[in-house]
């Protein structure tokens, strides 16, 4: 039952941000499908070290798809060929005998290479500081029943909420955009009570802040939606633009 | 220092913190602008602090050491968070909630504290919705809770799967607002080496830039540490990759108390171990309990059949299976609390019952919830969990039992705090995992997520203004003092002396070796013999990592082998202090399992006449033992007694 593979990993190494980066080509045979796929990296880390070379550098922290850590562009996916999950959910069960597979980093001018397969993802951090948030203090809030919200809207707005900021969405659109993770979080908070009194001026102001970072424009290709992790769907976009278009009206 | 001071305030239990706000001295806005206040870490401690501090007008600097705050491990959290709303009509209340605290942590936590907290859940569940956490609700538009092992009601709200998510992008939004305000700056990809300790208070710390790994030097008022807990001494665990006890042990060596290091919890509900290179434990939410029912087969040879792939759970009758939990602990059934659960599925592993090839593992099965509630109310209820369980194993839960084992997951020791969550250290405070905090020796189900936002959004931003009241005429500090140069010429000896081994084994490999030796003889069930032989072993990993670790690359660079090497040496002392502590523990207390000290039926046996303390473990120096301070636990309002969850 028990599935074991011999793989080739090309792996793309990179020293620093300036630094030109290629493709190494590493062998690596008897890998169970029970693996995960950063597992298989850390026998390979493990391989290099025993070999005296510097270890492959790739973001990863929670390995239960959760954090949003881990940003591993496989085969041509962000996250690898498996729907709805993260690089660290991956398994190995999903190649086969003798395949070369491709790791990248994600590769979008917004989000800088660091090292090997690490990149900066903080403007994403930029972004939601521009406005991702209801502005309210600690304490002084009303009673959490005090305002009733009805499940359909609480259950879209988690829908919405569920976006774990991988940068998978950027990394999978031609154009580099970030309006899926922007208009998730406007979704969120536009979708509920507390959030609706700032919700034109946070899409404004998180919009703005996008495109100074240097993220492309939307051409609904839905890439986006389609590799995301979280299912987080585009018609969030669509919301987006039209709060944005509220505030540009009021302007 | 032969006593240690709680500083707990007079008066009647449900007075003492309205007491305390009352009477303590705050610091008035004006000068808060003109105070340092350093942050380390950013999970739902360290992030709820930050930003209702940057609020409060406090100048705040901010660590941690993944890209982003967001990441902090407080995100992995499914199941809920408790509070006393008593929205469900159920009989709950403040001193309900706290009293199942105090039992649940097996009578080894301070009643001022659990009181306190008890008291301050109800603001976190009205602060988490004002910020626009999409709590689950119910078709009236009000919010739904969820029943959580420990509890006769329903207290635990909840966010589908994901409450530790939702909490934390809550905290992390009211965190970004500040860095926008410029009250918060944020250090991302920091990794605090050592607190810088002038005329015996906490003034800074040194931190290594984790992409350039150029050592740096911040100044401030008071040193914050929210930096989790200790589990992965064990390696496998269910915490992250790069959560770390390290913060901790460096506050410990320059005078904080470690408390109760012994007191680890051990979750029930993970997916079972599949193989050597496994990096990871993954966590299935208590929760799942509420309507799965845990089982293992009744006759040792359909057992034998299943771990040999000769027979599935699903072809066993229903009176060959034996629902262990439910036969009893009549009372609770599967909600017992998560040490009593994980013992039991131990016990009955050992006994020869356990499934899956390993023969470790036991059924959680969701038949019979599924045949009640329909496949639609599961699937809304757990259908993440599910979705998660079936992409790591290829199992699909709907159709047949997931299988489950316990893993090290949440550690209740901690750096010793006094109630206003100050160290030993004046102007160190430690919040939320990281402190010995308020689960005394096993924490319940929800009560992390309670717990760290507590302290971060209402006690500490209260606490600390006690502190810093008398520090407004302090002017900022400079770097170049003498204190943080040599703080910072320590960190590069050390890097230099790990760099300089070039051994031949890697640190995961040493790490593994460690975690091995912590689950086989400090782990579920411990002896003394088992923690004697603890104590020799970790010696040696000690020495065998000192004198052969292999660290690649450039200390004065990125290095991940570096960051780890420093934290793996840092666990061999943690692991160190634990299995010191359980020696020590001549009794068994929730996550504390001595096998010496047990009940006929095999329950933990305490001692209140000879260990109702926290044992709090004082740095003597490298190589030396550690110094035993005894805070004494007296318990003035209720009255201790054998935990049961029979009846």
């Amino acid at each position: 039952m028990e599935k074991v593979i011999n793989i080739t990993v090309k792996v793309w190494r990179q020293k620093g941000p300036k630094a030109k980066g290629g493709f190494e080509a590493y062998k690596l045979a008897g890998i169970s499908g029970d693996t995960s796929f950063l597992e298989m990296l850390d026998i390979l880390n493990e391989k290099l070290i025993s070999e005296g070379q510097e270890p492959v550098v790739f973001d990863n922290d929670c390995r239960e798809g959760i954090c949003g850590m881990c940003s591993l562009y496989i085969n041509g996916h962000p996250h690898g060929p498996d729907n709805l999950i993260t690089t660290c959910q991956l398994h190995m069960r999903h190649f086969n005998d003798g395949d070369t597979i491709t790791v990248e980093p994600w590769r979008s001018a917004a989000f800088p290479v660091i090292r090997d397969l690490t990149v900066d993802r903080q403007a994403f951090d930029k972004i939601i500081q521009a406005g991702g948030y209801v502005s309210v203090n600690t304490g002084g809030v009303p009673d959490a029943n005090a305002i009733p919200i009805s499940k359909i809207d609480a259950d879209e707005a988690m829908d919405s909420a569920s976006c774990i900021g991988c940068g998978a969405c950027v990394a999978a659109c031609k154009n580099g955009s970030a309006m899926l993770f922007v208009s998730a979080k406007v979704s969120q908070l536009a979708l509920l009570p507390q959030g609706k009194v700032e919700a034109a001026a946070r899409a404004k102001a998180m919009v703005l802040k996008m495109d100074e970072l240097g993220f492309g424009n939307c051409t609904n290709t839905r890439a986006c939606e389609l590799e995301c992790p979280k299912g987080v769907s585009i018609s969030n976009i669509a919301r987006l633009n039209r709060q944005f278009l509220k505030a540009k009206l009021s302007d | 220092m032969a006593t240690l001071e709680a500083k707990i305030p007079k008066g009647p239990l449900a007075e003492k913190w309205t007491n305390y706000k009352d009477h303590q001295k705050l610091v008035n806005p004006a000068n808060k602008r003109r105070l340092d206040v350093i942050v380390v870490g950013t999970g739902l401690a360290g992030a709820s602090a930050a930003a209702s501090l940057g609020e409060l007008g406090f100048n705040v600097l901010n660590f941690c050491i993944q890209d982003s705050p967001r990441r902090a491990h407080s995100i992995a959290a499914q199941g809920g968070i408790n509070a006393a709303k008593n929205y469900q009509n159920d009989g709950d209340s403040v001193y309900r909630l706290f009293y199942d605290t105090i039992k649940g942590g097996d009578y080894r936590a301070r009643e001022a504290n659990v009181y306190r907290l008890a008291e301050v859940s109800n603001n976190i569940i009205d602060q988490c919705v004002a910020q626009g956490v999409p709590f689950a609700r119910e078709y009236g538009g009000l919010l739904d809770n969820r029943s959580f092992g420990g509890a006769q009601v329903s207290r635990t709200f909840y966010a589908k799967g994901q409450t530790g998510q939702q909490l934390l992008l809550g905290a992390y939004s009211a965190l970004s607002r500040q860095v926008n305000k410029g009250s918060v700056k944020l250090y991302t990809r920091y990794e605090m080496l050592d607190v810088v300790i002038i005329d015996g208070r906490a003034r800074g710390i040194i931190a290594r830039n984790l992409v350039t790994g150029k050592i740096e030097r911040f100044a401030a008022h008071a040193v914050v540490i929210g930096s989790g807990g200790y589990g992965n001494t064990f390696f496998l665990s269910t915490n992250a990759m790069n959560s770390n006890g390290s913060a901790a042990m460096q506050i410990y060596r320059k005078g904080a108390l470690f408390a109760n290091p012994a007191f680890a919890q051990i979750h029930p509900t993970c997916i079972p171990v599949h193989g050597e290179f496994q990096s990871k434990l993954t966590l299935m939410s208590e929760s799942l309990r509420n309507d799965g029912r845990i089982w293992v087969p009744k006759k040792k040879e359909d057992a034998e059949a299943i771990r040999a792939g000769k027979l599935k759970p699903t072809q066993i009758p229903e009176e060959d299976r034996d629902y262990y939990l439910e036969r009893r602990y009549p009372a609770f059934g599967n909600l017992v609390p998560r040490d009593v659960a994980s013992r039991a599925a131990k016990e009955r592993c050992d006994a020869g019952f356990g499934v899956n090839n390993t023969g470790l593992a036991v059924y959680l099965d969701f038949s019979e919830a599924i045949n009640r509630l329909g496949l639609k109310t599961v699937e809304a209820r757990y259908g993440n969990l599910f979705q998660m369980y079936e992409k790591i194993t290829a199992q699909n839960p709907y159709e047949t039992p997931m299988m489950i084992y316990p893993a090290i997951h949440y550690t209740m020791g901690g750096i010793w705090v006094d109630y206003e969550l100050m160290t030993t250290i004046p102007g160190c405070f430690a919040i939320g995992e990281a402190n010995f905090s308020d689960h005394g020796a096993n924490r319940l189900g929800a009560s992390a997520l309670m717990q760290g936002l507590a302290d971060g959004y209402f006690v500490l931003p209260y606490t600390i203004q006690n502190y810093l009241s008398d520090q407004i005429s302090v002017p900022r500090f400079s770097t170049d003092l003498p204190e943080f140069a040599e703080a910072e010429n320590a960190i590069n000896e050390k890097i230099a002396k790990l760099m300089s081994i070039k051994g031949q084994r890697s640190v995961d490999s040493l790490h593994k070796e460690l975690g091995h030796i912590m689950w086989e003889y400090v782990g579920m069930g411990r002896t003394k013999e088992s923690l004697e032989t603890a104590l020799v072993k970790l010696k040696e990993v000690k020495k065998e990592f000192w004198s052969n670790v292999r660290i690649p690359g450039e200390p004065n660079a990125l290095n991940t082998e570096l960051e780890k090497a420093i934290r793996v040496a840092d666990f061999i002392e943690v692991g160190y202090l634990m299995a010191l502590d359980g020696l020590n523990r001549n009794e068994s207390c929730g996550g504390h399992f001595r096998e010496e000290y047990q009940t006929p039926e095999g329950e933990a046996l305490r001692d209140d006449d000879n260990y109702a303390y926290a044992s709090c473990w004082k740095y003597a120096g490298e190589g030396k033992e550690p110094e035993l301070i005894k805070e004494k636990l007296d318990y003035e309002f209720i009255v201790r007694q054998q935990r049961n969850y029979k009846s």
